[in-house]
């Protein structure tokens, strides 16, 4: 367990001596700043839905660029090659990759604290909706993060990394989210979009924790680790 | 301490190490010589745990590195061929984490890089970026971390590639003084270094292993033995028939003179068909005829010729 420590506090540290991750951190909270405005207007409620539900067609195009090196530049440079001589195992990497890269999301999500405590300045918001929101946002960064890690590990160039896991992310979010919204769909297929990501998340951003939600991201984020530990491990029987 | 039996890597239709054996006995410094692409390192990423063999086995340090690999892992020191390394990170801060990963409590770990910091000549950098570093400082930061956990057995591919002459000096010696406590396997185009260092050599060439030994052995068994290079003031031809004359003389070849501007000048390569030392012979059968001798010297055989016949034959055989 500690070597997951170690590895991801490498990590985390490594996001903050990279330009990349400041210029998407910058982007990020940029537009989330402009999205607030629309919450934020008198006369509304004093909530964060329209940000939160906002924050996840973000997230689909920022957490590649931020997961996209995690492994692809690990490959391609060779590092790959002292970390899988020392005694360790890739469980221990992916693990240590995923929480590295956790960690900094939780800190490029902080600051907007900021717009809670301009909401609490200003109104009497409802946090029971906010936490549940955030809550969700977490849930999904998580996901995501985790399919961005599958991705960088299936290649050495990170722009590859990163083209994929916004093209799966896309699919899993913002395709569903568009084709529900269509009139004409069988009952399978509004089935099916109802199982993805943003039907689920909607949900957390109206205050609404449901179990079945939690349960759905916990196991999909784990079942991307676990695909990304077989990966890793399958470049030992080449 | 490194048991290597029917070695096997086969990319696709391509052999790249073809059932190599060896062993490395406690406390040898063996060096692993061939030309590019012989397949030296993959034998070494093979043992290094980083690649897994077609066919085969081989242990390390007792364990066996398909089976037992977190074991072979924590029980070497391993430098690969380009040095991989954070660049992002400073050298304190890398050792720190591979310190770490390797399990190491803080104390011993601020021991050890002590120590290795100061071996490796990089006390006075331990607060720069691994990035801003030349190359032979990387080396070093490469070398600092194989030795960080005092490992039993150490692996080094082409550990002093990129260092100044000083500096190569200093690793040979430091190579040197680790043998006996620690196992050490190094791979290497560099030939006086197998000399310099190395207990015994093993020399693989197009996958296989086509020589084993001392370095003193490997010059021995190819009968290179030395020869009498004389330099002498008269007719080429003659001066060949004469010396070739000479009993116990297996053959005798004339060089171009390395003094193109002094007329009349020969210079003769003569080999002895034994090990015999035939200058004195040479020398009066030189003064006999007249001609005047202005040089006899020794040649040893070295190890360059020896590899040059070895990995030429191999790729004859090819």
């Amino acid at each position: 367990m500690t070597r997951v420590i170690t590895i991801a506090k490498r990590e985390l540290f490594s996001y903050f001596t990279s330009p990349v991750a400041y210029v998407a951190m910058t982007l990020f909270l940029l537009v989330c700043g402009f999205l607030f405005r629309n919450d934020f207007i008198s006369g509304r409620p004093a909530g964060m839905r329209t940000i939160f539900e906002w924050m996840v067609w973000l997230l689909v195009f920022i957490i590649p660029v931020l997961c996209m090196g995690l492994l692809a530049q690990e490959l391609s440079s060779g590092t790959i090659e002292t970390m899988m001589t020392a005694p360790i195992s890739e469980t221990d990497l992916v693990g240590g990759k995923f929480l590295g890269s956790f960690g900094f999301f939780v800190v490029l999500m902080l600051p907007t604290i900021l717009y809670v405590v301009m909401l609490r300045m200003f109104s009497h918001p409802d946090l029971g909706p906010i936490v549940s929101g955030y809550l969700g946002i977490l849930m999904i960064g998580a996901l995501f993060i985790a399919i961005g890690l599958l991705c960088s590990s299936l290649t050495r160039s990170q722009v590859v990394a990163a083209v994929t896991s916004s093209a799966v992310l896309f699919l899993i979010t913002i395709v569903p989210w568009w084709a529900g919204s269509q009139a004409l769909l069988s009952d399978f297929w509004r089935g099916v979009t109802e199982q993805m990501v943003f039907t689920r998340y909607t949900d957390f951003s109206r205050g609404v924790i449901d179990t079945g939600h939690i349960i759905f991201f916990i196991v999909s984020t784990f079942v991307c680790l676990f695909v990304t530990v077989k990966v890793m491990e399958s470049r030992r029987w080449k | 301490m490194i048991t290597v039996s029917n070695l096997k890597k086969t990319y696709g239709q391509t052999v790249a190490v073809d059932s190599v054996s060896f062993e490395v006995t406690k406390g040898q410094i063996v060096g692993f010589l061939g030309p590019n692409g012989a397949g030296k390192s993959t034998t070494i990423k093979m043992l290094a745990c980083y690649l897994p063999p077609t066919s085969g086995g081989a242990t390390v340090n007792g364990f066996d590195i398909f089976h037992q690999s977190l074991q072979v892992r924590a029980s070497l020191g391993y430098l690969p061929e380009n040095v991989p390394l954070y660049l992002e990170m400073k050298v304190d801060e890398y050792l720190d984490f591979r310190g770490r990963l390797r399990k190491m409590d803080r104390a011993t770990r601020r021991k050890r890089m002590d120590y290795v910091t100061e071996r490796t000549w990089l006390k006075n950098v331990r607060g720069k970026t691994i990035g801003h570093l030349s190359k032979g400082f990387r080396q070093r930061v490469g070398l600092a971390d194989a030795l960080l956990h005092n490992p039993a057995v150490l692996i080094l591919d082409e550990p002093t590639v990129g260092l100044d002459p000083t500096q190569i000096r200093e690793t040979r010696k430091l190579i040197k003084d680790l043998g006996g406590d620690h196992t050490v396997m190094l791979s290497t185009h560099i030939l006086p270094e197998v000399e310099a260092v190395c207990d015994r050599a093993i020399v693989i060439a197009a996958g296989k292993i086509v020589a084993e030994g001392t370095p003193e052995e490997l010059r021995a068994s190819r009968r290179l033995q030395a020869r009498v290079l004389v330099e002498c003031r008269g007719p080429s031809t003659e001066v060949h028939a004469a010396l070739s004359r000479i009993s116990g003389v297996a053959n005798v070849e004339m060089l171009d003179s390395e003094h193109p501007l002094d007329k009349g000048y020969v210079v003769a390569a003569v080999r002895p068909s034994d090990g015999r030392d035939v200058r004195e012979e040479v020398a009066r059968t030189i003064l006999n005829q007249g001609w005047a001798l202005r040089e006899v010297r020794l040649e040893h055989a070295t190890l360059e010729e020896f590899f040059i016949l070895v990995t030429a034959q191999q790729a004859v055989a090819r």
